[in-house]
């Protein structure tokens, strides 16, 4: 048993960096993350580990440092909400593009524009359909408890230099502000000259030493060759999808409904799932932990044994697209939310349940 | 005698330093850029720093430099090159890392970065090419054009009153604490060339010693852009930019520490 502590989701993603052998972060104050930097900069980790942590003067130039530590075979990190991820777009897919790993953590708030600083999942699309320009995606994570915020830093880094590709955990204002009980993962040291020659050396700008000179780049003029890169990506996504679903499925077997809900939505649809089972509605929860790769052949599999599908999200309808894609019309599928920063109650999310999809 | 007799090590005058490629250069005859980037691969050849030296390119014509010198490089988005050389130096503070940009990368777009890893002094070197134009993207207006200059966007000449004063970013970064070495040089002449290598190399040698942020602006031509001869060009540098941009030293000093700037 890891160390026990109770902690605020955005604090865990902090401890957990440091924890998982990060060896940078850089970020930029916003609501409703900026404990995130801040606990950093309380536990100084590069006292302890070697962990450079760095306020940036923008979310922009927050993501191209990240570039840069990237490019090095360093472990890098930032946090952000929602306004500022649309200002690391530009940085998201230049590293998409140059096959770069790294991790990044969007607390979400609600826009568009300035929004408000209250949760929101609005930025769904953004993530999983790639938020800067080109064709690309990012290893989107979404933790739907302290636990997991702590969890997925690790396996967030670890899924992004598996595939060379930015990772991101998609959370909300709730799991970043509420505190609940974590079990804390043992520490990992960060990586020697060495393991990072043995991890990246066939890639990573460490210095040219008796190899070919490395360039870290996502541009190639010639079009037949920037085709070739991108199938490459492609692939890449592909194998993505084959290999890292992860989702998690409560109270399925017998159920003719199915909810489907990541992150703070799907803690709010525990309850709308006893409370339904109370009225004799027979409910089962999807809950996608990776947004992509998308649970869609689970989903697929789900339509031919369920009477119908509610996509319960805190925005004005995004991931119940990819639901309806992966049904396929078998079935009907229905979408509730609150949005603009409104976290919609359980009893409400019954009562459309029961008007959208049940009748009556 | 035969030619063999004569090509022996001890007869060598010149050789090409192993640090510039063999591909053939992109750039437009009488470009400035072809003779910057030979001055950097001699010193750091020179210097036997081929090993640890990181670049990072810009946007803009320079943004194939990588093909060039014969280092690892980081290719960024436009002006974001020195919160990427910021990411590299933090995280590989032994590496001597430089960024190569032009004016429209470094003083345009990339004006919020530039300044604050200058005020931050990361420890590097800011190879900073003027040629008063963007010369990627065909001749506009850049924000060091001087002022009646004629580009693509500002066909009757610049004026102030619809696009603002000529930014001259280099004497701006020599008022920040974080820099420590600021000059301004061209390599119009032997002379010139000359400078700027030695400006360059005391850049580098500077950076070994962490001394902060160095920042060397080269004045240079962009005849296709400025639509003249090249030797027309290195004469209306002369004449028009050099007044306004004028070459030398502007900082020499230590990094300023933090003593100075500490709250009661």
């Amino acid at each position: 048993m890891g160390e026990l502590r109770l902690m605020k989701g955005n604090e865990v993603i902090a401890e957990a960096a440091i924890r998982c052998g990060c060896d940078g972060y850089f970020g930029y104050p916003i609501t409703p993350q900026s404990e995130v930097m801040e606990t950093l900069m309380i536990r100084r980790p590069w006292d302890e580990t070697g962990m450079v942590v760095l306020q940036a003067e923008s979310e922009v130039a927050s993501i191209n440092m990240l570039y840069g530590g990237a490019s090095t075979g360093k472990k890098v990190m930032t946090s952000s909400s929602s306004p500022g991820i649309s200002l690391m777009a530009e940085g998201l897919s230049y590293l998409a593009g140059a096959e770069l790993p790294c991790l990044v953590v969007n607390v979400q708030r609600a826009g568009p524009g300035l929004g408000t600083i209250q949760p929101s999942q609005a930025d769904y699309f953004q993530a999983v359909k790639g938020c800067g320009h080109g064709d690309y995606k990012l290893i989107v994570l979404a933790p739907a408890s302290v636990q997991e915020m702590n969890d997925f830093v690790d396996l967030g880094f670890e899924l992004a230099f598996k595939y060379k590709n930015p990772a991101m955990i998609l959370t909300d204002g709730v799991i970043g502000q509420m505190m609940e009980k974590v079990e804390l993962a043992d520490f990992k040291p960060r990586w020697t000259k060495e393991e990072i020659q043995a991890n990246c050396g066939d890639w990573a700008c460490t210095g040219k030493k008796d190899r070919k000179r490395h360039v870290s780049t996502s541009l190639e003029l010639d079009s037949e060759l920037m085709e070739q890169n991108n199938l490459r990506f492609q692939a890449k996504y592909k194998e993505i999808e084959e290999n890292e679903v992860r989702y998690e499925m409560i109270d399925c077997e017998d159920a003719d409904y199915i909810i489907v809900a990541f992150g703070s939505a799907a803690r709010i649809c525990q309850k709308s799932m006893q409370i339904a089972r109370e009225q004799g509605i027979k409910v089962g929860m999807l809950r996608p932990i990776t947004l992509f790769p998308f649970p869609t052949k689970t989903i697929e599999e789900l339509a031919g044994k369920v009477k119908g599908f509610i996509s319960v999200e805190m925005s004005a309808g995004q991931m119940v697209e990819d639901v309806k894609l992966a049904v396929n019309g078998k079935v009907p599928v229905e979408y509730f939310g609150r949005y603009g920063g409104v976290v919609p109650t359980p009893g409400e999310i019954v009562d459309a349940m029961k008007q959208k999809l049940i009748g009556g | 005698m035969d030619i063999k007799d004569i090509i022996k090590p001890e007869n060598l005058v010149y050789d090409k330093t192993k640090v510039l490629t063999d591909n053939v250069m992109h750039y437009c005859p009488g470009c400035s850029h072809g003779v910057i980037h030979k001055i950097l691969a001699e010193v750091i050849d020179e210097m036997g720093i081929q090993e640890e030296t990181i670049g990072v390119s810009p946007v803009g014509c320079s943004v194939l430099a990588y093909n060039y010198l014969d280092i690892d490089w980081l290719e960024a988005a436009h002006g974001r090159a020195p919160a990427l050389a910021t990411g590299v130096v933090r995280l590989n503070p032994e590496k001597y890392v430089f960024t190569y940009q032009g004016d429209g990368d470094l003083a345009s777009i990339g004006t919020a970065e530039i300044m604050h890893a200058c005020n931050r002094g990361e420890n590097i070197v800011v190879i900073f090419v003027n040629n008063a134009i963007y010369g990627m993207t065909g001749g506009q207006m850049a924000p060091t054009t001087l002022v009646g200059q004629v580009t693509a966007t500002t066909p009757y000449g610049r004026e102030l009153d619809l696009h603002g004063y000529p930014l001259k970013i280099t004497e701006l970064v020599a008022q920040l604490p974080g820099t420590s070495f600021v000059t301004r040089q061209s390599v119009q002449t032997p002379a010139a060339v000359r400078k700027t290598k030695k400006a360059i190399k005391k850049a580098f040698a500077n950076v070994g010693q962490k001394k902060g942020t160095q920042f060397v602006e080269v004045v240079s031509t962009c005849s296709s852009g400025w639509k003249i001869s090249p030797v027309a060009s290195n004469k209306w540098m002369e004449t028009n930019m050099f007044p306004f941009y004028p070459l030398g030293d502007i900082k020499d000093s230590e990094k300023e520490t933090a003593d100075k700037f500490k709250v009661q």
